[in-house]
């Protein structure tokens, strides 16, 4: 049995001893006999390191994966370069708590510093939080940006957002008593502007998204501007991976910026932990929730750096605070981080165009397969799209027999693709293959 | 010992890098998008090299403290030891897409269900969600059960969530997040739930009451079950926040206390490391009746042993997360679990129980504990009335443990004891580690009456000194302007 604990039995009785105490058992005296567990906990048998091993591999065994992977949806898969899982697992970050302290964790903080620093460059905004928990949160912290900002309980949302994104708006939506109202795509996949016009009346912003879920790349300067021409605001939610080849947000007047920062440097990991930035216009930066850090200085004159504009925060205003998160994604965060340091211009650049050539390649090779179409064929998109095709659960099943994780088939019966720059060309030939000749029959 | 670090920005040179992509076997396609979609300037990020990237970051990391440095007796967050394997292991599922068809990711599924079974036997409950993301999150999900509980009996005048004036900043301020109007109750002399206070706050609008126990203090609340009838008898929900659940495994049982739903921080009490801040993960747990209310999708097993997302709950609160949670971490938290079983996580409560009862003891005579009885897995002590006569105060007694080595504990918290220090040694330190860290409060005690200066201009050991948090504030300077 092992709990980490580094007193011997002999060391434990004598510090009990120091206390006045004979056993364990009289350290919880105040806890009232009838309420006690009168028996062991029914887990599992303690494990040693080498049994813990074996065990994880018994459920890495029962998955299935090593195939290609031409899904997206929310999470996607970035070549993630060597040094970033190597440097967070420097201890003195990954086993440090928030940073409190700043004079001990001045590493952190700056670390921090930076992250808000590429969030603001990669979205064109004044001023970013340290993170929230992923992009789906992110877009429910902005909806009570958007009401303590305007003091309005109405919110307009695109139906491009991610499904689970609007799920978790709408969960969060109903505590707050918050006025939903979804803005529908037109027959060209992208937001309804002129539903925008016609529903902003009383509305605090909108909050759309480019991509959208379905690939297609928003007019977002026309959605600001209609947000705009009623005293709304706009919240973007973008995929940090396409800014460096697409117009980012402040280009086209968005006030909030959101997302989620997984393709930056984080692994899929089965849906977490990922990372929610969120960047804002100086007018809107006092209504960012979570943790900020800032930079001021010692009585030496020194730069430091710290947590700052804490009176928006729970552990000052308690009931009051603009949001309840304490805790959020730090790692996550400066790995995001790293990853843009480690890309530089040139690497987001190219990493977007590579993501943008591999997409219209596979979209072109699948348009190819007799009775294939592009949903959307004059929406420009960036890495995903949405294809049609007479049988998506079998095509599905088919490519899940060759181990290909293929698009995700739509409730609709279309399938919403994914390429990245991890995916190569003689893969796409390959599921076509096996689309075309439906398996088994070469 | 001072100096500044130069920002990563602030180490550019043009041209350099430190990552190239390999060629793309894909013809360009970039005039599929219009020129109007398009970015019209690069993106203005570092150019680094590979060697002076990961030379900025490492020596970044030296400027930062962690468990692994030493120390770190932070009260309410359980610092506990962070073991390497359970690293080593969570990352064998880096590469599953959380969309890929349940019949490729039944190792997942099945880990996560196996360990929402062991978080039921061990706090009481009937089922978990993995979900949350971290513990402040862990009481907003909690709520919106007991907001959903209310109105699914169409009683919705239910509207205020009772909160002890100790507890933690999040639980009022995720009450207010769930919708709630917040009714704070005084403590009684002893630090737990005046009795006389919660029978005068309950009534037809209680929607519940939200405890920590062991409370902020380190204290056991003896009066649970009294309280929990009384909340009860009023017809609401009580809510345990499991922030200080290190001190009560195998022992006692949140479900059996009578709370109804609780969340846990498996970045506290089950090992997993903090990240400096997160990623954490807050599970919630909850009692059968308010199972439908769970968040989507739920996992299930069918006729043939697979399991499989089940996203058809018609009374859930809906989702509060992208995907299942935090799952990386919840791996970490699993190893853990299965690494101790049922016995090795009572010896740890019990040794983080008896460290914390250990230090207080020591401190006794040196610094003030205004409740002073047997603590449960932390104590609150204070300075001496003659230590703030020499105008020390609790933020110079931290300041002055960081040039002896150790991370402060919780300081200014809970916030019903003028000037607290909130100590959580955690059962995985030894008696030396202790030992020394007592010696050191008493040198600091010393020092007070000798030298108070050299207290008051404490740290000079760290890179940098104090900062100027109020300019920091005032002139906010939130990114990096060159």
């Amino acid at each position: 049995m092992k709990s980490y604990v580094p007193n011997t039995e002999k060391e434990r009785l004598e510090m009990l001893a120091e206390i006045g105490m004979q056993s364990m058992d009289d350290l919880f005296v105040d806890i009232p006999e009838d309420l006690k567990l009168s028996r062991p906990l029914d887990l599992p048998k303690a494990l040693t390191e080498t049994e813990l091993r074996e065990l994880i591999s018994c459920y890495t065994i029962m998955n299935e994966e090593g195939g290609p992977v031409l899904r997206g949806a929310g999470a996607y898969r970035h070549y993630i370069p060597s040094v970033i899982p190597q440097l967070a697992m420097r201890s003195e970050f990954y086993t440090a708590y928030t940073p409190y302290q700043a004079e001990m964790s001045q590493g952190m903080l700056q670390s921090l510093f930076e992250y808000q620093t590429m969030i603001c460059r990669l979205t064109g905004l004044d001023a970013a939080n340290a993170s929230v928990y992923d992009g789906a949160t992110a877009a429910a912290e902005s909806m009570l940006m958007l009401r303590d900002n305007k003091r309005k309980k109405k919110i307009l949302y695109s139906a491009g957002l991610n499904p689970d994104v609007i799920t978790v708006m709408k969960t969060y939506a109903h505590c707050a008593e918050l006025e939903l109202v979804e803005i529908p795509l037109t027959d060209k996949g992208v937001t309804d502007v002129s539903a925008i016009a016609e529903n902003m009346d009383g509305a605090a912003g909108v909050i759309a998204a480019s991509p959208n879920y379905f690939g297609c790349i928003e007019p977002m300067a026309a959605i600001a501007e209609a947000a705009h021409a009623k005293n709304g605001l706009l919240v973007a939610y973008v995929n940090p991976i396409t800014l460096g080849v697409l117009a980012r947000p402040a280009d086209y007047g968005a006030d909030i910026a959101i997302g989620d920062g997984q393709p930056l440097g984080l692994p899929l990991a089965f849906g977490g932990p990922y990372v929610g930035f969120m960047a804002a216009t100086k007018k809107l930066m006092r209504n960012l929730p979570g943790r900020i850090a800032g930079e001021t200085r010692d009585a030496e004159g020194n730069r430091v750096f710290v947590l700052t504009l804490q009176a928006r925060e729970q552990h000052i205003r308690r009931e009051m605070a603009s949001s309840n998160i304490c805790s959020n994604q730090m790692l996550c965060a400066i790995m995001a981080s790293m990853y843009c340091a480690v890309m530089g211009p040139k690497g987001m650049k190219e990493v977007g165009e590579q993501n943008v050539n591999k997409a219209h390649l596979l979209a072109k090779k699948l348009t190819a397969i007799d009775g294939v179409k592009l949903r959307w064929p004059d929406t420009p998109f960036f890495n995903e799209f949405v294809i049609d095709l007479p049988d998506a659960e079998k095509v599905d099943k088919l490519l899940a027999d060759y181990s290909i994780t293929g698009g995700l088939v739509l409730p609709d019966g279309g399938m919403l693709w994914c390429a990245t720059e991890m995916n190569r060309a003689d893969e796409f030939d390959f599921i076509c293959d096996v689309i075309e000749n439906k398996g088994g029959e070469e | 010992m001072r100096s500044e670090y130069k920002l990563i920005f602030e180490r550019s040179h043009e041209g350099r890098r430190a990552y190239d992509l390999p060629e793309c076997d894909a013809p360009d396609a970039m005039d599929q998008i219009p020129e109007e979609l398009k970015a019209n300037s690069e993106l203005a990020l570092p150019e680094i090299a590979e060697v002076d990237l990961v030379r900025h970051y490492t020596n970044l990391s030296r400027r930062n403290f962690g468990v692994d440095n030493g120390f770190y007796p932070l009260g309410s967050c359980t610092m506990k030891y962070n073991p390497k394997i359970n690293e080593e292991l969570a990352v064998a599922f880096d590469d599953m897409h959380p969309l890929l068809d349940a019949s490729m990711s039944q190792g997942c599924l099945a880990l996560m269900k196996d360990m929402e079974d062991m978080l039921c036997e061990i706090c009481g409950m009937d089922a978990f969600t993995l979900q949350p993301a971290a513990g402040a999150h862990g009481e907003l999900t909690g709520l919106m059960h007991i907001r959903a509980y209310h109105e699914h009996r169409g009683d919705f005048e239910r509207k205020v969530m009772i909160v002890p004036d100790a507890a933690h900043g999040t639980n009022p301020a995720s009450a207010a997040m769930a919708g709630f109007k917040v009714k704070e109750i005084k403590s009684a002399p002893d630090g737990g739930v005046d009795l006389d206070a919660l029978r005068a706050a309950v009534g037809p609008d209680t929607a519940g009451l939200m405890l920590t126990n062991p409370s902020t203090l380190g204290l056991f609340e003896r009066n649970i079950k009294e309280i929990a009838k009384i909340v009860h008898e009023a017809g609401g929900l009580l809510y345990y926040d499991g922030a200080n659940l290190n001190a009560i495994m195998g022992i006692v049982r949140p479900g059996d206390m009578g709370f109804d739903v609780m969340h846990i921080n498996l970045h506290k009490t089950f090992s997993t490391p903090h990240g400096g801040g997160g990623p954490g993960s807050g599970p919630v747990g909850v009692k059968k009746h308010l199972i439908p209310f769970m968040p989507v999708p739920r996992i299930e097993e069918d006729e043939n042993e697979m399991y499989y997302l089940d996203y058809n709950k018609p009374e859930s609160i809906g989702k509060i997360k992208s995907f299942y949670g935090n799952f990386g971490v919840i791996v970490k938290a699993f190893c853990y679990i299965r690494s101790l079983g049922g016995e090795g996580l009572k010896e740890a409560s019990e040794n983080a129980v008896l460290n914390a009862n250990y230090v207080m003891n020591k401190l006794r005579g040196v610094y003030d504990i205004p409740h002073d009885r047997i603590c449960m897995h932390e104590c609150v002590v204070t300075p001496t009335e003659e230590m703030m006569k020499n105008e020390v105060h609790t933020s110079d007694i931290a300041k002055a443990l960081i040039d002896r080595g150790y991370h402060p504990p919780t300081i200014y918290f809970p916030l019903i004891v003028h000037e607290a220090m909130m100590i959580e040694p955690t059962e995985s330190e030894a008696r030396e580690t202790l030992d020394e860290f007592v010696e050191a409060m008493k040198g600091i005690a010393e020092q007070v009456k000798t030298d108070p200066a050299a207290i008051h201009a404490a740290p000079v050991t760290t890179p940098v000194g104090r900062p100027d948090e109020v300019t920091a504030a005032r002139k906010p300077i939130v990114k990096y302007e060159g």
